[in-house]
């Protein structure tokens, strides 16, 4: 038999390897038993990764913070989608149709009306899905800067205010179809991008800090994350879920 | 007495969303453990831990029974940490553009710091730890701590992630092989 490769070590280290031809070459080669000696001094050492304990009292908290959103759904102006998500790339055409239905210009509105209404839907529904994409990477990515000296952050603040008008049409469509769960977390997000916008575009540490309190204090990112999940499960048909659904 | 897993699970389904407290009380620190693996950060560990119990309950009516609820659990929050990681990644790709295949860990990982030296003396090879799986791809970093931390054999991993057993091995393997590359100078530094 030739040597083992590192796959085949990976496998026995993990116990993965039924082969006995393994264990009997590994029994009686040296080199394949200091290749293991080294793999298994990395893995072994990968044990050592600090995890915070969480304290006894963690499961309730977690409880607490979830127990509200357990309650029974209203229905959802989005029920019903399930067409791939990028099957219209479209937050232009979505614009343009929340833009006649709000303002209600006839011409629009008549150009509007040659499309069925599942599929107005969906545009507005994928539009809405990466709208939110955008803004929760502004955040994530401000919440993640740990940068101790002065930051520029304009180029954010750029992004922000591109979404900030996106945003209000999408708020003011949820709160016509009567969607409250999803036009207040789109009120609180064009708060925080408002200020983002608003904010010197050089900022020390303690400005830094103040936007990111102001980020993780209303947990926004994770209501964020919440109404894109529940679009998301609508995107695909749950039988063969892809990585990223179950 | 708390009623099991199976028990509690049955209650939620039959419409008693009280019943899902057991659920979450009784496992959502080792959530915790598995989200702040993926992630290396108490909040958005939180975060996940949060997201993942929201999204188990609203599918519950899915889970099949076939395996243990926690493992059914687990294969959701990973799910779930590697959407956060992915985006986080994109992002941080569009500032930076990094090899897809992450060959610039070494060179991460010695800005890292610490010197063999210092390491030798401080036994603060640890440090180093964190940084080697951030460099991990999402895919990778997924797929090894399930194998490695949580103790999911490949096959598993590959239907938690939804892809065939070749790709969640290849996952694993790469995972080693960079965290390999990126511990191996330390380690034999640190034992010599
Ligand atoms: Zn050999």
């Amino acid at each position: 038999m030739k040597h083992l490769n590192q796959d085949e070590l990976v496998l026995h280290y993990y116990g993965e390897h039924a082969d006995p031809a393994v264990a009997q070459h590994l029994a009686d080669c040296e080199d394949c038993r200091a290749h293991l000696e080294s793999l298994t001094r990395v893995l072994d050492a990968m044990d050592d990764l600090e995890v915070p304990e969480p304290s006894d009292a963690y499961g309730s908290r977690v409880w607490q913070r979830l127990a509200p959103e357990l309650a029974p759904s209203p229905a959802r102006w989005w029920a019903g989608w399930f067409a791939p998500r990028r099957l219209v790339a479209a937050a232009a055409m979505a614009a343009l149709l929340i833009g006649a239905f709000l303002a209600g210009k006839v011409s629009e509105r008549r150009q509007m009306a040659g499309l069925s209404a599942p599929v107005r839907e969906r545009i507005l529904l994928v539009a809405v899905g990466e709208h939110l994409d955008r803004s929760q990477m502004i955040l994530v990515e401000l919440v993640n800067n740990e940068s101790k000296g002065p930051v520029d952050i304009s180029e954010e603040q750029q992004r922000a205010e591109d979404l900030i008008g996106e945003n209000r049409l999408y708020r003011q469509a949820a709160l016509k179809s009567g969607d409250r769960a999803m036009s207040s977390v789109l009120d609180e997000l064009e708060r925080v991008l408002l200020d983002i916008a608003h904010s010197p575009s050089k900022l020390d540490a303690a400005g830094l800090e103040q936007i990111r309190k102001q980020i993780e204090g209303q947990g926004i990112l994770f209501k964020i994350r919440v109404v894109s999940a529940n679009l998301r499960e609508r995107e695909v048909p749950p039988a063969r879920g892809k990585a990223g659904t179950i | 007495m708390e009623p099991s897993d199976a028990t509690a699970v049955a209650q939620v389904r039959a419409g008693n969303p009280d019943a899902y407290r057991v659920l979450v009380e009784r496992h959502s620190r080792s959530v915790f453990r598995l989200a702040f693996r993926m992630t290396g950060n108490e909040q958005d560990a939180e975060d996940l831990v949060q997201e993942t119990f929201l999204r188990a309950y609203r599918q519950i009516g899915k889970f099949d029974g076939r395996a243990s609820f926690s493992t059914w659990l687990y294969r959701i929050a990973a799910n779930c940490s590697l959407d956060l990681i992915r985006v986080r990644k994109r992002r941080q790709e569009q500032q930076t553009p990094v090899n897809e295949e992450g060959e610039e860990l070494a060179g991460a990982v010695a800005a890292a710091d610490p010197t063999p030296d210092r390491l030798a003396f401080s036994g603060e090879l640890k440090e180093l730890l964190r940084p080697a799986i951030e460099h991990l791809s999402p895919m990778e970093r997924t797929a090894f701590v399930l194998r490695h931390y949580e103790g999911m054999c490949i096959e598993e991993i590959g239907r938690a992630l939804g892809v065939n057993t070749g790709a969640a091995k290849h996952s694993v393997f790469r995972a080693v092989q960079k965290l390999r590359r990126a511990l191996e100078p330390a380690l034999s530094s640190a034992s010599s």
